[in-house]
């Protein structure tokens, strides 16, 4: 990598940025991973590893959180949109070299901000807890150019139209320039008072709203047609999920702080656009599923699509409790509570991860231009991820319902946290599961690019057979 | 972009954005704004500081640059008796507040009276000041307002730390620092939850509540009990430190983490605080070989411990 990023732009070979990308996500994914395992121990075990200022829970957790969000997730988006945008487009990304020191940028930035989070040097506000010198680094250094490269390459393309993938990821690059510096503003101009409040839940939900979802779905509206040869299902209900989600996801930000006092018509009107939230959600999934007509075999068969489409069935749920849990009537009970972190973990672990992973897997495969190592690794990778997940999130769930309960019957707190006890336990269980399957996703990965059988040109990897 | 629906679509892509982030933050922005901050929120800011996170007085979040809160009972400048006085001390290159550094943000009224009345206008970071919350009735309406003791009654920093013993300190700011930085708020919301939580936890916060504060940290992902208002419930600072030093020694089935290294190297007399012998000891107590728990050494008047109880103990 290293040689690349003075080398001339001639001599990088295509590709090269969107491959160092995607072995980037991969190792903060296990390092994001075993951070959480780590920090879901100490909830069920709190002497597990004590006496540490470092290693205390406190230190920990936002760097999980940042780790898998800007480290995994983002870099993942990075790697497909750096190897899609250019396929889609007929041609090749605009800049391979701005690419590799995008990707260079991201892992120094991200190391130098993580480390400062996990010694404590915080801005104190959950999801923008890096400091602000870190958010202009996150601003100039990685995103920036991201957007750059890509509707770049969008511009130079050279087909007629612009495909769904493409139209997402050319908004989304953009609108999380906006989202990152006005929900970093507070930190900027020292904004105070409710007003911080807002602006930090703000941010928090459109970085998922306007990054994560949708550039997650973008990279299915890819896999699915690639992999399995059928085309879209239909453009028009694509052009309902991306409008849908630039009106409706933008707006209901103030429905994470119902029991703050905000305006009361902020909190109405965020409640009301929340459910709207179903518009693309419903849009996204049916027009995935109808994609597959025909080719359900796939599901059981072909890695890539058996990560997608779990991905995709996943949203299911996920949009059904994101659509109604901040209403009024129902967010009452469940705020606060476990649930939310099991929602959190459905939308981050289970929704997209299980997306981009697809995208890293068969992204990979097609650029170094070699089979996979492994099937069986990887589908035991695929139920390592898929079970731990769901040992998290029914956990977690029951121990939301819990606790809203106690919260309700005003039963002494201590006795929420006995009773939550075994589900801390499932979650510390089902989280090292994830962990550990990342491990083997990370060595199997490496022994792609080491062994993995070579791709004949003009051959699709999913084509060839596996050898192992 | 040959294409005239690309250029349709970008617009209506400006358009649908745009409408939704004025609706989303300029008209919150706006409706924010116009509220005039309460008593609460210009003692929270006062006893505070500046910012409660990573700032350039404070890069390490070692609690530098904040103000002490004093609870004096003779006026630092004559010496004689006063009714019982809460303070916020701002010595010398200590930043000031928000509401001080830009009063409008206290809401028309209170920065009027408090530029009129308290003279805020008057202070300065290079000398110091003194601040006290007041409140006067303004056309039948009870208005608080900040008051610059060292303008209007002649209280010199220095001389009002004098009069105040370390007990009747509180390292507040020192305290939001640590409560940060330890990520306390990871657990512990300082939100109370809607309906029966009121009831449990007390009464929820106004919207003026928070003029002037940063961060808020009102914490989202709730294991532990709503800290608003626990300096009401339990004020025992015994049993504060205890709790912090093992959760366990107070309530066995806590899952908070022990905060012991918050202690520094030596207790409250100064002597060298043993860790290894006092978790052996423990470990012996957790499996029944001994009757009593070791004692809990006293944190240290400067120590870091002490500034987080006060924070917690101040949560009123």
């Amino acid at each position: 990598m290293f040689k690349y990023l003075f080398a001339k732009a001639e001599d990088i070979p295509a590709g090269s940025a969107a491959i160092y990308f995607g072995y980037s996500s991969i190792v903060w994914f296990v390092i994001g991973t075993g951070l959480g395992s780590f920090n879901a121990a100490k909830l069920a075990f709190p002497d597990f590893v004590t006496g540490s200022e470092i290693l205390s829970f406190g230190h920990m957790r936002q760097v999980h959180v940042l780790a898998v969000i800007l480290g995994w997730i983002s870099m993942a988006f990075a790697m497909a949109m750096m190897y899609i945008t250019p396929a889609l487009g007929n041609t090749k990304l605009w800049s391979e070299k701005l690419g590799v020191w995008n990707c260079f940028l991201w892992n120094i930035g991200l190391s130098l901000g993580l480390f400062l989070l996990w010694m404590g040097i915080s801005s104190g506000r959950e999801y923008s807890d890096l400091p602000f010198f870190i958010d202009v680094v996150v601003i100039l250094g990685l995103l920036v150019p991201l957007c750059i490269n890509v509707l770049m390459t969008i511009k130079t393309r050279r087909t007629q139209g612009i495909y769904t993938t493409n139209w997402f990821f050319g908004a989304a690059t953009f609108m999380v320039i906006i989202v990152f510096t006005v929900g970093n503003s507070p930190e900027f101009f020292q904004l105070t008072g409710l007003t911080e409040a807002y602006l930090t839940w703000w941010f928090a939900h459109n970085v998922l709203g306007l990054w994560i979802t949708p550039v997650a779905a973008a990279i299915s509206y890819y896999v699915v047609p690639k992999v399995t040869g059928n085309p879209l299902y239909s453009h028009r209900i694509g052009h309902l999920h991306f409008w849908s989600v630039v009106v409706f996801y933008s707006t209901p930000a103030a429905h994470h702080l119902m029991s703050a006092p905000l305006p009361e018509w902020l909190k109405s009107f965020a409640s009301v656009e929340g459910v709207l939230i179903l518009v693309p959600a419903i849009a996204f999934v049916s027009n995935l599923l109808l994609t597959m007509t025909g080719k359900w075999r796939m599901f059981v068969e072909n890695i890539e699509i058996k990560f997608t489409i779990t991905g995709v069935l996943m949203a299911i749920p996920l949009n059904m409790q994101g659509g109604f849990q901040q209403t009024r009537a129902i967010n009452w009970y469940i705020h606060g509570t476990g649930w939310i972190v099991a929602h959190a973990h459905l939308a981050l672990l289970g929704f997209s991860t299980f997306l981009e992973a697809a995208a890293v897997y068969y992204g990979l495969q097609t650029l170094l231009r070699r089979k996979l190592y492994s099937l069986g690794l990887a589908n035991f990778h695929f139920w390592m991820l898929l079970i731990g997940f769901t040992t998290y999130w029914v956990s977690m769930t029951i121990a939301g319902l819990i606790q809203g309960a106690g919260k309700i019957y005003e039963v002494p707190y201590i006795d929420v946290v006995i009773a939550e006890h075994p589900y801390m336990i499932a979650r510390w269980v089902g989280g090292t599961m994830v962990f550990l399957g990342n491990c083997v996703w990370l060595y199997n990965m490496y022994m792609t690019a080491r062994v993995g059988t070579l791709i004949p040109a003009g051959r699709l990897p999913h084509e060839l057979a596996y050898e192992r | 972009m040959a294409f005239r629906e690309y250029k349709i679509g970008s617009r209506m892509f400006g358009l649908a954005f745009g409408t939704s982030m004025f609706i989303t933050l300029y008209m919150p922005a706006v409706d924010i704004q116009n509220v005039s901050a309460t008593s609460i929120a210009m003692d929270r800011q006062l006893s505070f500081g500046r910012v409660g996170a990573f700032s350039y007085e404070d890069p390490f979040l070692l609690g530098w640059a904040k103000p002490i809160t004093v609870q004096i009972n003779q006026d630092p400048k004559t010496g004689s008796a006063i009714e019982s006085t809460r303070a916020f001390v701002y010595e010398k290159d200590v930043p000031f507040p928000n509401g001080i550094r830009h009063p409008r943000i206290l809401g028309t009224t209170p920065a009027a009276v408090s530029e009129s009345r308290g003279r805020i206008n008057e202070a300065s970071e290079d000398q110091g000041a003194v601040f006290i919350v007041r409140e006067i009735v303004d056309g039948g309406v009870m208005v608080p307002y900040i008051e610059n003791a060292t303008a209007t009654r002649g209280w010199l920093p220095t001389a009002t730390l004098a009069k105040a013993s370390d007990s009747q300190r509180l390292l507040v700011g020192k305290g939001k620092i640590m409560f940060v930085r330890e990520g306390c708020w990871w657990c512990h919301t300082l939100l109370p939850e809607q309906t029966q939580d009121w009831q449990y936890f007390g009464a929820p916060p106004m919207l003026g509540d928070f003029n002037g504060e940063s961060p808020t940290a009102f914490g989202s992902d709730r294991k532990a009990p709503d800290l608003t208002h626990v300096g009401s419930r339990n004020s025992s600072r015994e049993w504060m430190v205890m709790h912090f030093f093992n959760p366990r020694l107070v309530q066995s089935h806590s899952i908070m983490p022990r905060y012991d290294y918050l202690w520094g190297e030596k207790d409250a007399s100064g002597n060298v605080i043993d860790y290894d012998g006092w978790r052996a000891a423990y470990t012996a107590y957790a499996k029944g070989e001994s009757i009593y728990p070791p004692e809990v050494p006293l944190p240290a008047a400067d120590s870091e411990a002490r500034a987080l109880i006060d924070f917690i103990l101040n949560l009123k």
